[in-house]
């Protein structure tokens, strides 16, 4: 995915046919571009409309938006509702459950897709492996409500196969859906069972595209395979490895709305509350616009200054940036 | 793709692509057991899912469940919503996303840069659920349909790669539709989209998918329990752990366990559905887009 930036940065670079505007040919090129200019136009108000108006909107954060004044005519409070966020008791709770799913997908999930895309990568029956790989995006394609549905199902006291299961094996009496110390383990388990296929895609990719001759001059320097494995394979797709880390880690407090919410039940609140669901309940279910719409641009700019920020650290390492 | 044979020659890489398959295929099943299980519970009477805890074949079929729930209006009235709002809206997203993309393409239109560089800033920052929930709220799509569909109407990431393939087209062909007297228009409808049918047949796959499993939506913007979708349904029914004949509009007691299999199943099939028939152009799609882009 994240080759695209490069791609587009560096075709803009390129772009040198482009004159500059002026009053003058401004006219001109209306007239010549027509017809560009009327098929963006639905595309362009989407924009305007439901990504930049926001933007605009957003600086409810700094004022007590009362819907009845509108926007502009609500009072100016500066940094209260940053404040509030920062001091609130909650803070440091959500702050915590969110980086710590976010480190258990990144150390869990990130290197299991990675592992996955080599074993694939070995398979040498092509049928086998068109099989294995059909069957493992299949899940990124159901919703989280089925795929929270089926868990519920497996783990259903009582005549869960995967309660029976577990249970039996532990010798214990778990209710999996409600114990706090077991909602973590699900939403990685979730994760990775609807996720990892998929993310084999892109490795794939760059794995089909590693040059086969450097194998057998690997060969015949006799390496062994897992010599091979470590520095040929892996030295291949490293840029695609941190072009992805990066990205996660844009996406770190980013948990994903609707998994942790159809996950979270009253019972696990204390370990399942993140920044995501706690901008809909205090924002959506209580009308705390104001205060809401703080903490999720103090979430925003975190998440802005990681991915800049990983991305600097990869470029110091002397290796490929997205941008 | 030439592989060089004698690298699997060796005692210890016969064993390694051994455990190899023997892991893969573990994994590929346990990608699919659980919709297979829930496929034979759905079929299940209800006295078996509550005795037997794991089968992959019921002992007694029966389609009970799915009668129960084909005979509920709440249910029947979701799944047309949904099978409704994700075509017209599938539509609606892939037009706009191919519109803007088309203009995109053209390396010598005045003002692109600008407006990629304003899509790429919209990947990495968005003011947030609370200014666009307010956002749908001014425009009047509160309990609209239109708020499940308009939002989203323009995927940043598809746009870029839908634009990077149109980008790649032999320019020829456009040049000589222009000669033959196409407009632009004309050009994007005779020329580029029919060349396009992969990456495009990709990209509505990945739409109709959003829209069909969305649930942060309805949920932010339906209200009205009368406009739900079936994942709301789904939720609604596997999260009420005492659901009563009433809340489906039966008369007769609904098989509570197998009702979730089956509403669980009816949510995920179209979805199953559609997958094989597009899968083997996503693959080739998204590559073609990324990779070479």
């Amino acid at each position: 995915m994240a080759t695209l930036i490069e791609a587009e940065a560096a075709s803009g670079g390129a772009d040198i046919t482009q004159r500059p505007l002026n009053r003058r040919n401004v006219r001109e090129t209306i007239v010549r571009y027509r017809w560009l200019l009327l098929l963006m136009l639905p595309g362009i108000t989407y924009f305007v409309l439901f990504r930049f108006w926001p933007m605009y909107g957003a600086q409810i954060a700094w004022r007590d938006y009362i819907p009845f004044l509108g926007i502009e005519g609500s009072e100016w409070v500066g940094w209260k509702h940053f404040e509030d966020f920062f001091t609130n008791p909650d803070f440091p709770r959500l702050l915590g459950n969110t980086l710590i799913l976010a480190a258990l997908s990144l150390f869990i999930a990130f290197p299991l897709t990675i592992v996955m895309a080599l074993l694939l990568n070995e398979l040498r029956l092509n049928i086998l492996k068109r099989t294995v790989q059909t069957l493992v995006y299949v899940p990124h394609f159901l919703s989280w409500t089925v795929v929270v549905s089926l868990t519920g199902l497996l783990f259903a006291i009582g005549n869960g196969p995967l309660w029976t299961g577990v249970n039996d094996l532990l010798g214990t009496d778990i209710n999996f859906l409600t114990d706090p110390a077991w909602f973590r383990p699900l939403i990685v388990l979730q994760d990775v069972w609807k996720n990892t296929g998929w993310g084999t895609i892109i490795f794939l990719a760059a794995l089909a595209s590693v040059d086969q001759e450097q194998y057998e001059a690997a060969i015949i320097d006799g390496a062994g395979r897992w010599q091979r494995v470590w520095h040929i394979t892996l030295p291949s797709i490293r840029s695609t490895i941190i072009v992805l880390l990066i990205l996660q880690t844009g996406q770190i407090l980013n948990t994903g709305f609707e998994q942790i919410y159809l996950m979270s039940n009253p019972l696990n609140r204390t370990v399942a509350d993140v920044f995501d669901t706690y901008v809909y309940f205090v924002g959506i279910q209580q009308g705390s616009y104001s205060y809401a719409t703080a903490v999720g641009l103090a979430k925003a700019i975190v998440g802005v200054i990681l991915i800049f920020g990983t991305n600097w650290i990869a470029k110091r390492f002397n290796q490929q940036g997205i941008f | 793709m030439a592989r060089v044979k004698y690298r699997f020659n060796t005692p210890a890489g016969k064993v390694f692509d051994a455990v190899n398959v023997i892991v893969l295929i573990g994994v590929g099943t346990i990608a699919i057991l659980p919709f297979l299980y829930v496929l034979a519970g759905s079929f299940a009477t209800e006295y078996e899912l509550t005795t037997r805890p794991f089968f992959l074949w019921p002992n007694e079929f029966t389609t009970d469940a799915y009668a129960s729930i084909l005979s509920s209006s709440v249910f029947v009235r979701a799944f047309v919503t949904t099978i409704v709002v994700t075509g017209v809206g599938t539509a609606i997203q892939l037009v706009l996303t191919a519109l803007m993309a088309y203009p995109l393409s053209k390396i010598d239109l005045p003002g692109r840069r600008t407006i990629m560089s304003l899509v790429v800033f919209t990947m990495v920052f968005s003011a947030g659920l609370i200014p666009t929930f307010l956002v749908v709220k001014q425009l009047g799509l509160l309990d609209t349909y239109w708020a499940l569909i308009l939002p989203a109407a323009i995927n940043p990431f598809s746009l870029i790669i839908i634009k990077n393939f149109f980008q790649e087209l032999p320019k020829e062909l456009e040049e000589s539709a222009k000669i033959d007297g196409a407009n632009e228009l004309r050009i994007l409808r005779s020329v580029v989209m029919p060349l396009s049918k992969p990456v495009l047949a990709t990209f509505a796959l990945f739409y109709a998918v959003g829209i069909w499993n969305d649930y942060m939506s309805p949920l932010i913007y339906l209200n009205d329990t009368s406009k739900w979708t079936l994942q709301m349904f789904l939720r609604q029914v596997t999260a009420a752990s005492s659901l009563t004949a009433e809340d489906l509009g039966n008369e007769l007691p609904p098989p509570a366990q197998g009702i979730k299999f089956a509403v669980v199943m009816v949510a995920t099939i179209p979805v199953l559905l559609a997958y094989p028939f597009l899968q083997k152009h996503f693959a080739k799609g998204m590559l073609i887009g990324s990779v070479k882009g």
